[in-house]
């Protein structure tokens, strides 16, 4: 990079590093205020005191929370949705990609099924008509229906197509040579050598599944099935635009008074920070890898 | 350039891989015997692509007829076009498709503008670790779903919450963000880009590591300065993605966003806020206008899919873009 300096630069540079934190703190503040919020004590809530640090500092939000049955049961069936959710995508990709990739084997219908896929990634039948067919392959009220219908990820299947096709044909043809199976080189050659590329649509299928929830609302019934995230669509926004907040969570909890600062506000507050907490957590490492494939597939056209 | 997908499947690499077995083609028996393993490989997706993607398709019949539970598609009276122009010519139709379109639009150019001028002011700071918290805290929000964003942005937007605390303290009126239908469409059109800018412009950023510094260095010794550098060099070596990015994103114009819209929509706010994808949603499933909903759906979805297609060939002929 070019260097100067002379006071133009110097101006530059201080306007550069004001806007740059000025967006900085555009997308950190909300989160920071409903931190503040989910830590501080029931009248600073009330009284609508705290702004971005927490006053009257407690944790009784998420000693509630943590005691709260339909909470942990919605948290534990994120857990497993994103568990079973990720190992599936992961193998049927995996299996997908390889004969998909193999561009140099002739056979006959892989044409077909590419157009298929690619119809499938481009056109949705729509809400209804694929409610009707998952109530028909009566998948409704079953945790199956938030993992078996996006099993296939048209979008990550395809990145990893193309990651494939960057392996030597030389490594896949001498395994067959040997007497080896297509599956075992699928599974001993492609996928030690494409390790990182499935590390990273791992990661972003389970952030997928995290943050999923219009099928949880829509297929599922009875709320005590959904994934955290349905959950706090109804627990959080709906009920908060609604002014009917949570009411039901304290309804009937006398024995929970001791955690006096427990508010419905403050408790939103903090069901949101734990919902996040996760994606916190691991984004910084899907988005570097993911930066990688994204430019790959578009600067190589 | 062949088709807007090379569904022969060749990237530039594989060229030299395409001669041989390709060419000759073998009976099906022997393709069989020697790899009918790669078909067991494709036959898990061939059946989810079968129950997940073909067979709701048949569910589209219902939009040409009369739907009634009770007596099933088959049973349900045909009735043509019915549906359609019962939405085309009903009270929601204009609105409805109006404020798609707006807050779709709204989204693609304030999006692409603030992720551009956020990667050009990045590109230009020089300290390593600020240039990389600045990217990594930006793109927080787009891995956040919009429940959490949600729930966020209800809790400090609201007439009481920090925003209208703040526009207070500088003597202004509060602003009912959520809840005014004249403004709801143009804070769905602000959040959407303040969640997405940070990753947006991470494109842009891959684009501009990519000049080679050779020619800045070169615009500096002809006497450019920064400002001529970014307009002579780093805008005219990003010019194909931007270019590129604007032809994908015609096959987002009946994007407006269904699961924003359906965390933060009430109904004060229905007459602007209200999208095709929410209608379907509360008119066709929520209140069982099965018949009218798949009727919009499909027109969304058919108008959607020619849009994304146009896109991909206008990427292909004029940013040499393939997905496959």
């Amino acid at each position: 990079m070019v260097e100067e300096r002379n006071l133009g630069d110097v101006i530059a540079n201080v306007i550069i590093w004001i806007v740059t934190a000025l967006l900085v703190s555009v997308c950190i503040l909300p989160f920071v205020a409903v931190i503040a919020k989910s830590f501080s004590s029931a009248h600073a809530v009330t009284t609508n005191q705290v702004g971005l640090w927490p006053i009257g500092f407690n944790i009784d939000n998420y000693a509630f929370l943590m005691r709260e049955k339909s909470f942990l049961g919605a948290f534990g069936v994120s857990v497993a949705r994103v568990t079973v959710g990720v190992v599936l995508n992961l193998a049927v990709i995996a299996l997908t990609a390889y004969p998909l990739s193999q561009d140099h084997l002739h056979i006959p219908g892989r044409t077909v099924f590419k157009i298929v896929m690619v119809f499938g990634l481009l056109f949705h039948g729509g809400l209804i008509p694929t409610y009707l067919a998952y109530k028909s392959l009566g998948l409704l009220d079953h945790f199956a229906v938030l993992v078996l219908p996006v099993a296939l990820n048209i979008f990550f299947a395809i990145l990893i197509i193309n990651f494939f096709r960057g392996i030597p044909r030389e490594l896949s043809e001498s395994a067959l040579m040997d007497g080896a199976n297509h599956l075992q080189v699928l599974g001993r050659i492609f996928l030690p050598l494409s390790l990182p590329s499935m590390a990273t649509v791992g990661l972003f299928a389970a952030v997928t599944h995290w943050n999923s929830w219009f099928d949880g609302i829509i297929y599922l019934r009875h709320a005590d099935q959904w994934p955290l995230q349905s959950y706090l669509y109804n627990q959080v926004t709906q009920q908060r635009l609604q002014g009917t907040l949570m009411s039901s969570l304290f309804h009937g909890k006398d024995d929970l008074t001791f955690l006096k600062d427990a508010t419905p506000e403050a408790l939103a507050a903090a069901m949101v920070m734990i919902g996040s907490v996760p994606i916190m957590l691991v984004y910084p490492f899907v988005q570097r890898y993911f930066i990688r494939g994204l430019t790959l597939g578009a600067v190589k056209g | 350039m062949a088709g807007v997908i090379s569904l022969t499947g060749r990237t530039p690499g594989s060229v030299a891989l395409s001669e041989g077995y390709a060419e000759q083609k073998p009976a099906f028996k022997v393709v069989w015997r020697q790899h009918w393993m790669i078909y067991a490989m494709l036959a898990p997706a061939a059946i989810l692509l079968i129950l997940f993607h073909l067979y709701p398709l048949w569910g589209l019949s219902i939009a040409f007829v009369k739907y009634s539970a009770f007596k099933g598609v088959m049973g349900s009276p045909f009735v043509g076009l019915e549906n359609f122009r019962r939405f085309f010519e009903g009270p929601d139709a204009f609105n409805v498709i109006r404020n798609t379109l707006g807050i779709a639009l709204g989204k693609i150019v304030l999006g692409q503008i603030v992720a551009l001028a956020f990667a050009l002011t990045i590109n230009e700071v020089r300290n390593a670790l600020f240039k990389r918290v600045a990217q990594t805290t930006t793109t927080l929000p787009h891995f956040l779903s919009w429940v959490l964003i949600g729930g966020v942005m209800v809790e400090i937007l609201n007439r009481s919450g920090i925003v209208n605390r703040a526009i207070e303290s500088f003597g202004f009126n509060t602003i009912s963000f959520l809840g005014d239908p004249r403004i709801f469409p143009y804070t769905m059109i602000g959040l959407e880009t303040w969640k997405e800018f940070g990753w947006g412009a991470v494109i842009y950023l891959a684009a501009l590591t990519g000049i080679n510094p050779e020619t800045y260095e070169a615009a500096a010794v002809d006497g450019a300065g920064r400002w001529a550098r970014l307009r002579h060099v780093s805008i005219p070596g990003i010019a194909p993605i931007i270019a590129l990015l604007a032809c994908l994103s015609l096959g987002y114009v009946l994007n407006a966003g269904f699961e924003q819209i359906l965390v933060f929509i009430n109904p004060i706010v229905f007459s602007t806020g209200e999208i095709l994808d929410t209608y379907v949603y509360r008119v066709g499933l929520l209140t069982g206008e099965f018949s009218l909903g798949t009727a919009v759906g499909m027109f969304r979805s058919v108008v959607g899919f020619i849009l994304v297609w146009l896109s991909y060939w206008l990427a292909d002929r004029y940013a040499n873009y393939r997905i496959f």
